[in-house]
């Protein structure tokens, strides 16, 4: 700009000062919500020790066995698993998409490790850990460029695509328990949700792994701006050159690899895989984190800290239910208010109906 | 257009049977009825007594309360929706249905109770989907949960349903002829299928529907009540969910919050194997009916078989969901 | 064309008001006064009057952006004026939703058939009124209203089959049906006919024709000039949003409909000192096509483009120019037709293989397929460039950095930060950073279809500079505009179109407005002025 005292309205809003652009960010009311949870997590607790004479803080975090106890980092073991799902659902997402089937996906990844491992020649050794989840990933891998090829070549909308696999699917993962609930003894396997490396758990360092993955993968290439452009307008990307169909692939393939991860560590936390059950209703625990995070499911722009967060946000809740003594099933009640909450503050009309009601002008007027 | 003027007087009745084809709209329908006769009749080849009529019969019973749930699923898919919440609510309903006869609430004020729940519950999608412009599916996705969280909330514990009339209606056999029988739960379900198939043929009312899945903001331009309908197909889908809830319940006289999960995958899986267009305003709701019965049919084959195991009716019901997909997305591009 | 003036069937009312239609005409059914509307910042109309008599077809006239569609909205109650009066039958009027203009008898058919295709003809016919027994639906007495209607209008059409069965064309005629069962005294057609053919068209004006001598007032839109000379008894001509003139369709000549609509508007725009001074070179062309066609947008066309040159495509909206752009890109798939690019055949499947082969198109419709709202003006500019190199070779930051830097300065672009919003934009920057995201790219060939539509002046300016500049760096260039004087000023070569066709091909030797204007109007002395091997074959 050549004339620095009047700034035009557009780049002023562009430099807000530090205070403006945290009240501006997305990622602001998640934040508040998590910490709001993390609060009463906290008054509860002192609440009901105190009741019994004693003293305990909720973020305590110290030393046991040498690693790190403390119930925050529970919560991070826990979330590890929709961490992962709702990873790949973000990107899903932001192409205008969606993947029912990434329970399913979960539910086959543990049944072929366990198979695998209990078939392997040694069912301890660490080899037999690693060839197992390869193949299990692998299989995933597979289910992805499925879900891919109904998506992006047949053009079947991702919602009724990826059904026919979620339907499937635990079909399929029973097929190769063959019905049994299989457990495995492996104690590389095992780690995978309860081990700990560096005195952290091991299932939270695979998925942060993940998410700078999908951090680098997105913003390191052009990859995360492609699939910004596909959601956000897939004409005008088309009519640019982007190759909608490698793109929508890939994140299709990526969510089912994510998928994939979580299943073996669900898996790995029991030893064992129930082909019925294991990473029940993920998706939709990863869909809710995903709106929770902002990232809008008409598709564009993500965020895959918003993810993270909104991840977090659903392990706390579950934890923080019982901690107020109300029975954790309950949950689900507090998510269905938090799915409306979060879909009416992103709802332009709910927004209008909180202002002073003006007129809308009508857009687009043109002959 | 002029054929059909011409096809007056002079033809005979023959002629029209001879020269009859269907039109295309019916085409998926009449797929799917011929899908299930032809298992059906390759299972009467295959397993002794499967041609049994009560084998059929057993069938429409079995599936009663899944045969409502599509009907609801039916209208809301007609509009171009979706309806998530319907296994959840089926849940809650034997739950609510079970607290409040264990309270000593008089059978027919439970049974309204049931249904009034569920239709609010219904109404209040619908409202959040028409006036907010939330999606169908994140709306019914809280559905979902608030449902399955009510469920809990009353008791995490299964409660049996002791009330005397309604054993009765779930035990009492109808016989229809010599050994054959139904039970009340089947004539509900066609009765409901019936309202609906009149409802959406012959109301201004469900041909608003059908508009509404056609074009919607045609359907507004033509001056029809878009908002009401839309609103009205979720409270209808509410209701038949809590319907469903209490047929299940005769089926298994007991509320338990671990119910029906997933059903709404098969009553969406029954409304696309019956043709119904998941875009939105073609299909019919017999069509939801039959695909019930088909997915029924080859639980049927699976237990007749022996040698297959029951996993094998996922893994079929998702083939056939594949297939059913992939033509209608073809039968779409040709039109478009 | 020569034909249908005898054809006409002149109702009493047009001839009664004769060359003067103020004084001795009969009560007009609607009269709009002075009527004002204004978008944000955009005045979309600005004391427009229109009037509408009984038993008459009134074409409104106007190019793109003049003002046709919000005038019909501003009638319909879709849009709420925000000055003027609404004068119906005598009585002013307020019309605040389009059930309310329905319920006074204007009922409105729109381009797009507004229709259920999964309904019969019968139920779009009469739904929402629909004759009723015990609270269903009396089909039988449905059937027959809607055939008692069909008939009345000359259509035969079972009420009973599927909407979706028909043509296009049938479903537009179930439309005007539906619209005239509600007794309905202005009946408004937009653009009824772009889709579709000579037979149908004639169907339609039967059914006008009947309605005009039910004494119904029609409102027509349609670009095409011939329609309009064939069916309409009187227009009023916009331009700008604002009204030009009302006339009488036959003391108007063709030529002088043109002149009113396209208008011309003096611009302090630098005189740019290129037009015809290229001259082609004998190298082999960048593209050569040769009939290339596709149903129902474009009737076959050869085209030849060389280095260095600037092809203005002159035309009115729906002459075909937007048409054949999108097929020289790829944008759309050519039904018949070869096209060579640099000497090889090449089919364009997707705009993808054009880009490979160095063409950049941007399309006019800037919001609906050129624009990426929610990314920054950085990423909108690379997005082509990356699409091309694919997303696991990103563009080097430093790279990227200088190249947005670049173009911000060499376009001027404002607010020249990289990480704005692209939907914070005005129209001209938008256009000027998707100009961007094109010469990025370095092509060869650079196809802009009305890249000046709605922008400021000085935007506008500078990107006719550019597209100077570029063509005199060796680039080739389509220059696809509305304007006449732009088209002119800029290329060295001029392509008319008109009704899907290439009408004309010159080179722009002192080619003025009014020349190109009786090309459209089709009574420029086509025969001699055009040039030698690439004239149109028809």
């Amino acid at each position: 700009m050549t004339d620095t005292l009047t700034p035009p309205a557009a780049e002023r809003a562009a430099r807000p000062g530090p205070g403006a652009r945290i009240l501006a960010s997305p990622l602001l009311w998640p934040v508040v919500a998590l910490l709001l949870l993390v609060v009463i997590n906290t008054l509860a607790l002192a609440f009901d020790f105190a009741g019994r004479g004693e003293t305990s803080f909720f973020l305590n975090v110290r030393i046991q066995d040498g690693h790190l106890y403390g119930n925050i980092i529970d919560i991070a073991r826990n979330s590890a698993p929709v961490l992962l799902v709702a990873l790949g659902m973000t990107l899903i997402i932001a192409t205008r998409g969606i993947d029912l089937s990434v329970g399913a996906i979960a539910a086959i990844a543990g049944a072929v490790a366990c198979t695998r491992l209990v078939g392997a020649a040694d069912e301890g050794a660490v080899t037999a850990a690693i060839m197992a989840c390869t193949w299990a990933l692998a299989v995933c891998v597979l289910l992805g460029l499925w879900n891919g090829f109904l998506v992006a070549v047949l053009g079947i909308q991702p919602i009724l695509a990826t059904l026919v696999l979620m339907v499937a699917g635990r079909g399929l993962a029973m097929l190769v328990t063959d019905g049994q609930i299989t457990t495995v003894h492996n104690d590389t396997f095992s780690d995978l949700a309860t081990g700990f490396v560096l005195g952290l758990p091991v299932a939270s360092l695979i998925a942060v792994g993940m998410v700078v993955v999908a951090a680098v993968l997105t913003r390191r290439t052009a990859l995360g701006m492609l699939i910004e452009a596909v959601g956000i307008n897939p004409e005008a990307s088309r009519l640019a050159g982007v190759r909608a169909r490698t793109i929508i692939w890939t994140v299709y393939v990526f969510g089912a690899f994510c998928a994939g991860l979580a299943g073996l560590i669900i898996a790995a936390n029991t030893n064992s895989v129930n082909a019925n059950s294991l990473g029940l209703w993920i998706e939709l625990d990863a869909i809710l984190a995903v709106v929770i995070g902002g990232t809008a499911l008409t598709g564009g722009r993500f965020s895959l800290a918003g993810t993270l967060v909104g991840a977090l946000f659903i392990t706390t809740l579950a934890r923080t239910i019982p901690n107020v003594g109300i029975p954790s099933e309950a949950n689900y009640l507090f998510k269905a208010v938090v799915v409306v909450a979060v879909c009416l503050l992103q709802s332009p009309r709910a927004r209008a109906a909180l202002r002073v009601r003006r007129r809308p002008v009508p857009k687009g007027a043109h002959s | 257009m002029s054929a059909a003027t011409a096809t007056l007087g002079t033809t005979s009745l023959w002629d029209k049977v001879r020269t009859y084809s269907p039109p295309p709209r019916f085409l998926p329908l009449i797929v799917t009825i011929a899908l299930f006769a032809g298992m059906f009749g390759a299972g009467s080849v295959r397993y002794e007594n499967f041609g049994d009529p009560q084998v059929f019969l057993s069938l429409m019973i079995n599936n009663a309360h899944l045969i409502v749930l599509a009907v609801g699923m039916t209208f809301v898919i007609l509009t171009g929706g979706i309806d998530l919440s319907v296994g959840s609510v089926v849940a809650m309903s034997t739950m609510i249905l079970a607290k409040t006869l264990e309270k000593g609430w008089s059978l027919p004020v439970a049974i309204v109770t049931v249904l009034l729940i569920a239709t609010l519950l219904g109404t209040v999608m619908g409202l959040l989907i028409h006036y907010f412009d939330i999606q169908p599916f994140i709306a019914t996705l809280a559905g979902l949960f608030l449902a399955r969280g009510v469920a809990y909330l009353i008791s995490i514990e299964s409660i049996p349903i002791a009330n005397e009339t309604f054993m009765k209606w779930a035990y009492e056999p109808i016989t229809l002829w010599s050994t054959y029988w139904i039970r009340w739960s089947v004539v509900v379900a066609l009765i409901a299928v019936a309202v609906a198939a009149y409802v959406l043929a012959f109301t201004r009312f469900g041909r608003t529907v059908y508009a509404i899945g056609g074009n919607e903001s045609s359907a507004m331009l033509m001056g029809l009540r878009v908002g009401v309908v839309k609103v009205g197909v979720y409270a209808v889908s509410g209701f038949c969910a809590g319907l469903g809830g209490l047929l299940f319940a005769l089926n298994t006289p007991s509320g338990n919050s671990l119910h029906a999960v997933g059903m709404e995958l098969d009553a969406i899986a029954a409304a696309v194997i019956g043709g119904i267009l998941l875009t939105g305003g073609r299909g019919y709701v017999v069509g939801a009916l039959v695909g019930v019965l088909v997915l029924g049919v080859i639980q049927t084959f699976i237990i007749f078989d022996g040698t297959l195991t029951s996993w094998w009716t996922r893994i079929a019901i998702g083939v056939l969901l594949l297939v059913f997909v992939v033509i209608q997305r073809l039968m779409t591009r040709r039109q478009t | 064309m020569t034909t249908t003036h005898e054809e006409r069937p002149v109702t009493t009312t047009t001839q009664n008001a004769g060359g003067v239609p103020a004084a001795q005409t009969p009560e007009p059914v609607i009269e709009m006064r002075d009527i004002s509307i204004t978008f944000g910042n955009v005045r979309a109309l600005d004391g427009v009057s229109l009037r509408l008599l009984p038993g008459e077809v009134h074409a409104l006239m106007g190019e793109n952006g003049a003002g046709k569609s919000t005038l019909i909205k501003a009638l319909t109650g879709v849009y709420t004026i925000d000055s003027g009066t609404i004068v119906v039958g005598g009585e002013e009027h307020q019309f605040s939703t389009p059930a309310a203009a329905q319920a006074a008898g204007i009922s409105t058919v729109y381009q797009e058939v507004n229709l259920v295709p999964n309904l019969t003809v019968a139920e779009n016919m009469l739904l929402g009124r629909e004759p009723r027994f015990l609270g269903g639906i009396n089909v039988r007495a449905m059937n027959r209203r809607a055939a008692a209607t069909l008939e009345r209008l000359g259509l035969d059409i079972d009420p009973r089959s599927m909407l979706g069965d028909h043509p296009i064309a049938i479903q537009q005629l179930v439309a005007i049906a539906r619209a005239v069962d509600v007794e309905a005294r202005v009946v408004i057609l937009d653009e009824p006919t772009s889709s579709l053919d000579a037979d149908e068209v004639e169907k339609l004006f039967e059914v006008m024709r009947r309605l005009r001598a039910d004494g119904v007032a029609i409102v027509f839109v349609s670009h095409f000039l011939d329609q309009i000379y064939e069916i309409a008894d009187r227009m009023t001509i916009l331009r700008n949003g604002r009204l030009v003139e009302e006339r009488m369709v036959a003391d108007t000549t063709q030529l002088q409909l043109v002149q009113l609509m396209i208008g011309r508007e003096l611009e302090a725009l630098e005189r740019l000192d290129r037009a015809a001074t290229h001259q082609v070179t004998t190298t082999e062309p960048v593209l050569k096509a040769v009939g290339l066609s596709r149903k129902g947008s474009l009737e076959a066309t050869d085209l030849c483009l060389y280095d260095g040159e600037v092809v203005g495509v002159a035309g009115l909206l729906g002459s075909g120019r937007t048409e054949l752009a999108r097929l020289l890109f790829g944008a759309d798939t050519a039904d018949n037709g070869t096209l060579e690019i640099r000497s090889a055949r090449r089919r364009l499947r997707s705009p993808r293989h054009a880009i490979d082969r160095k063409v950049a198109f941007s399309s006019e419709d800037r919001k609906a397929e050129g624009v990426i709202a929610d990314l920054t003006v950085a990423d909108n500019m690379l997005l082509a460039l990356q699409a091309s190199r694919g997303w696991l070779r990103p563009i080097p930051q430093a790279t990227r950095n200088r190249l947005v830097a670049d173009y911000i300065e060499a376009l001027d672009i404002r607010p020249a930060d990289p990480n704005a919003l692209m939907r914070n934009l005005s129209g001209g920057n938008q256009q000027k950073v998707l100009l961007a995201r094109w010469l990025i790219t370095e092509p060869e060939l650079l196809i802009l279809d009305e890249p000046t539509r709605g922008i400021d002046i000085g935007a506008k300016a500078q990107i006719q500079a550019k597209v100077a500049e570029l063509a005199g760096k060796g680039m080739s260039v389509v220059f696809i505009s509305a304007e006449l004087e732009e088209v002119l000023r800029l290329s060295d070569r001029l392509v008319v179109m008109r009704d899907r066709r290439k009408i004309d091909e010159r080179r722009n030797h002192d080619v003025t407005v009014s020349d190109v204007l009786e090309i459209i109007a089709g009574q420029g002395d086509a025969a001699g002025s055009r040039t030698e091997e690439e004239t149109s074959r028809d």
